[in-house]
């Protein structure tokens, strides 16, 4: 059986792929796609800890999770559409009028 | 080397493989594919843990309707290959880099100190946690409350999605 801390390293590791991208790509969209990814390692981390602690709490939370990830990802996108009308660019280093 | 340990080191090779693709691919298309790979290997590391809801909720809701509702958004605004993805080490990247690699020797080193000695298998009862029922009685009596409350932020995130990208007419 494989133990608890492999599946808790992986996440680790797809937490921080995440995170890179969410800090190193210039596309908005792939700056969302990301941030999924985090949110995803996030809840293999719940379910790993539901299966070997025997709660069921972990798995109710992840559902809780993705009901929120795609509010937010909807929410995300109208702006990222509205963004794009006005400035015609989804590139996050052009969208700078707010900087002194 | 079981065959569990195998095929979770297959299946954990293979998702960081396409998550690493997805971050580093020029095409936004093709970072939602492989993003949408990684979603369904990662249902399959749920069906080892034995979480038999969630890894069909994650297929149907997250690779199905959120990521085709990305593919919408990224097929409306034609959006083609990301220009100059900039080759030379920046002093930006090598920040994010070395953050990065901070935060995950921090978790590794977190995760990896474990003195609970029932982490080594799973507990007996998960074979029964999964399932619908099980989820679902939980969802209804304990967890009611953050239910409805998510009902009313959805219906909060359709309100705001449909305000901010309806077109505005003077």
């Amino acid at each position: 059986m494989v133990p608890l801390p492999f599946y808790l390293v992986l996440s680790a590791i797809l937490f921080t792929i995440g995170v890179a991208g969410v800090l190193t790509r210039r596309n908005a969209i792939i700056v969302f796609l990301s941030l999924e990814l985090m949110l995803n390692s996030a809840n293999l981390t719940l379910v790993a800890f539901s299966a070997f602690l025997g709660d069921a709490t972990g798995q109710v939370l992840v559902f809780f999770v993705i009901a929120v990830a795609a509010a937010e990802a909807a929410v995300g996108l109208a702006i990222i559409i509205a963004l794009f009308r006005n400035k015609q660019t989804v590139n996050v280093d052009e969208i700078n009028i707010m900087k002194w | 080397m079981s065959l569990d340990t195998v095929f979770f080191s297959l299946l954990a090779l293979s998702s960081v493989v396409t998550a690493l693709l997805m971050v580093t691919h020029r095409n936004p298309v093709m970072s939602l594919l492989y993003l949408i790979a990684n979603f369904f290997l990662l249902a399959v590391l749920y069906l080892t843990l034995q979480a038999q809801f969630i890894a069909i909720i994650q297929i149907l809701v997250y690779a199905g309707a959120i990521m085709v509702l990305f593919l919408f958004v990224i097929m409306l605004l034609k959006l083609g290959d990301e220009q100059q993805i900039q080759e030379k080490l920046s002093v930006k990247k090598v920040i994010a880099g070395g953050l990065c690699l901070a935060m995950f020797a921090e978790l590794g080193l977190a995760f990896s100190i474990s003195e609970n000695h029932a982490s080594s298998i799973v507990h007996p009862r998960s074979e029964e946690l999964g399932t619908v029922e099980t989820i679902g009685r939980s969802l209804f009596t304990r967890y009611v409350f953050p239910f409805e409350a998510i009902s009313v932020l959805l219906l909060a995130a359709i309100v705001g999605a449909i305000v901010l990208a309806k077109k505005r007419f003077h």
